[in-house]
């Protein structure tokens, strides 16, 4: 029982850090077709920005909920920061081209910013420990669960709803599902697709420095840890299908509970059982679970 | 593909192996280490002009190199044309059963989906003991058809292998880009279904190529392992794949010999790179791959000539 209680709770706490870094990815994807391997930049960015905030904020004894604060502000400054660089500098120009070209620039910007980031803050580790330890733990059925984990969980689910209403109730909504549907028609009706397009990426980039920024306390802060989660945000977003916001809620729950099924009862094949639950759910839907089918064009 | 060709290319890879003596060994384990890129890139050329661009070819490149490594050591082969040849089998047999998976896809399905797959492979190699872990596993020295060479007699041997794995692979490249199958490349890439309607299957097509390409990379991984006389994870990383497809970027998928000069400048600027900069090998290879597509796209050769102008481009640019 108290292995179920451990595999269902640390699979949400993974699932809900999952679907922060993967809605912003699919979200990009969906509006704009571009999948961006930069996200993975975002991420390690804005856990970097998030792990320095902690260090100059929580030593000098201020009140904690000041440094959660700090930490927020810090990871959508630098989101927003990246992200208005890389659209207007360098996405901008390639705009239209094959899908798999722009994939190509976004590699290379992720190359040049994984070198960036160790030019900045080195090449030491760093640990932001004091917010997910400041936020204490409490005992639910024989097992310690932390407040900052269930505080986790529940920025998930608000972003998870706030990103739907978004979407169907705003007037920018209704506009991004016009461009999301097609393009070509939005921007003959005057839709300001290019404008759709900045502020897309902008909220796509500081979800991916949020995701980072979140896990900073949970984790000892190294380079390199933007590549792993770039190639797990694909897996999410693969299963749930490009482009949809529950396909990432979906995937992010189904890739989070199989991973942690595995960790507790075949520990071997935790990285393994990621990716065979992708290739699982692709040979049955090879567009993911949520996609809409594509018209064949002859 | 012409006689005069054919011994051209014989000429010029003979003459390349009787210079080999006077030549000093670094610089010989450097060319046979781009050969080994090389074979690689030239796998990659045959799924570029269908479109395909594989982000996870590292998968089969591990695979032969570690075939390489595992079979020294666990079954005491030693020859280098029957390790060679079991690296380029056991990398097609792995793409034969991924492939069933993969060549349903195209495009950025395709890249990211093998780049998923090379990354499980990545995964494993790291968690497990028996394979060596992240400290990877040493190669033990080749023989040649039970000569033992050994000291630079050794480089030159390797070079030699090298050599030969190079004429094969292009000669049979050339002969597979050449033949019915191998044209059909240009039209998957720009309307499959009408290759359908022609009553080819597509998949089956791009299974095969992918089968193709892998034993390729098997080849190369099995050159770089006997070359480098080590293995480690890194060789399934995704940097590693990286490092393909920006030298097929780099030369562009027009032809075989370029391939292997595109590796070689490749193998050179690596050298130059980490001796001048050793924090700085990704900045440089970013802005060297960003610089080309946006400022030389003729480099990226048949997959720019695929835009397909729209309406909104104007609007949007």
């Amino acid at each position: 029982m108290i292995t179920v209680i451990a595999i269902v709770t640390d699979g949400l706490v993974y699932a809900a850090w999952l679907f922060v870094v993967a809605i912003g990815l699919t979200l990009i994807f969906g509006v704009m077709k571009i999948l961006n391997v930069a996200h993975g930049a975002f991420y390690a960015f804005g856990a970097y920005a998030a792990a320095t905030a902690i260090g100059l904020y929580f030593d000098r004894g201020w009140p904690v909920v000041g440094g959660y604060l700090a930490v927020a502000t810090a990871a959508i400054a630098i989101g927003l920061v990246m992200g208005y660089i890389l659209e207007r500098v360098f996405l901008r120009r390639v705009y239209g081209k094959d899908e798999v070209v722009v994939v190509l620039i976004t590699y290379a910007l992720f190359l040049i910013l994984e070198d960036v980031l160790i030019l900045i803050w080195g090449t030491d580790g760093r640990s932001a420990y004091q917010p997910y330890v400041e936020a204490g733990s409490f005992i639910v059925g024989g097992l310690p669960l932390s407040v900052y984990d269930i505080g986790l969980v529940g920025f998930a689910g608000l972003l998870a709803i706030a990103a739907s209403y978004t979407i169907k109730k705003t007037t920018f909504g209704r506009l991004l599902t016009a461009v999301i549907y097609d393009r070509e028609t939005a921007a003959a009706f005057g839709v300001d697709v290019s404008q759709i397009y900045t502020v897309t990426f902008l909220v796509g980039a500081v979800l991916g420095a949020l995701g980072g920024a979140l896990t900073a306390p949970k984790i000892s802060v190294t380079p390199g840890l933007g590549v792993e989660v770039i190639v797990l945000a694909f897996a999410v977003v693969a299963i749930g299908g490009m482009g949809s916001m529950e396909g990432a809620l979906v995937g992010a729950l189904i890739v989070g509970l199989f991973r942690a099924g595995a960790v507790h009862l075949i520990p071997q094949l935790e990285l393994f059982s990621i990716y065979a639950v992708m290739a699982l759910v692709l040979v049955f839907r090879p567009q993911g679970l949520f996609s809409r089918a594509q018209p064949r064009k002859i | 593909m012409t006689g005069l060709r054919i011994f051209l290319g014989a000429a010029i890879l003979g003459g390349l192996g009787a210079a080999a003596p006077f030549t000093p060994l670094w610089l010989i384990s450097l060319v046979t280490l781009a050969m080994s890129t090389g074979l690689v890139v030239c796998g990659l050329i045959i799924l570029w002009r269908g479109g395909l661009v594989p982000f996870g070819q590292a998968l089969f490149f591990a695979t032969g190199a570690y075939t390489v490594a595992l079979a020294g050591r666990w079954f005491g082969v030693t020859d280098a044309f029957l390790l060679t040849a079991l690296a380029v089998i056991m990398a097609a047999l792995v793409a034969f059963v991924v492939g069933f998976l993969l060549a349903q896809y195209r495009e950025i399905f395709f890249a990211m989906l093998s780049l998923a797959l090379s990354m499980i492979l990545y995964g494993v190699l790291v968690k497990s003991e028996t394979l060596g872990s992240t400290d990877g596993i040493n190669v033990a020295q080749a023989s040649f058809l039970g000569m033992k060479p050994r000291g630079p007699g050794y480089t030159f041997a390797l070079f030699w292998l090298a050599l030969g794995m190079v004429f094969s692979a292009w000669l049979g490249v050339s002969a597979y880009l050449g033949s019915v199958a191998g044209q059909l490349a240009g039209a998957i890439r720009d309307n499959e279904i009408r290759v359908e309607y022609l009553g080819i299957s597509v998949t089956r097509l791009v299974h095969l190529k992918l089968t193709i390409s892998a034993a390729l990379a098997g080849a190369g991984g099995a050159l770089a392992a006997l070359s480098i006389s080590h293995v480690d994870p890194q060789m399934a990383y995704w940097t590693t794949s990286g490092g393909f497809v920006f030298v097929t970027i780099l030369a562009g998928a027009a032809s075989v010999p370029a391939a292997f000069l595109g590796a070689l400048l490749f193998e050179i600027v690596r050298t130059i790179a980490v001796a001048l900069l050793p924090g700085g090998w990704q900045l440089i290879l970013g802005s060297v791959l960003l610089l080309t597509i946006l400022f030389v796209p003729e480099g990226l050769g048949s997959l720019m000539i695929r835009k397909r102008p729209t309406i909104s481009d104007k609007g949007v640019a």
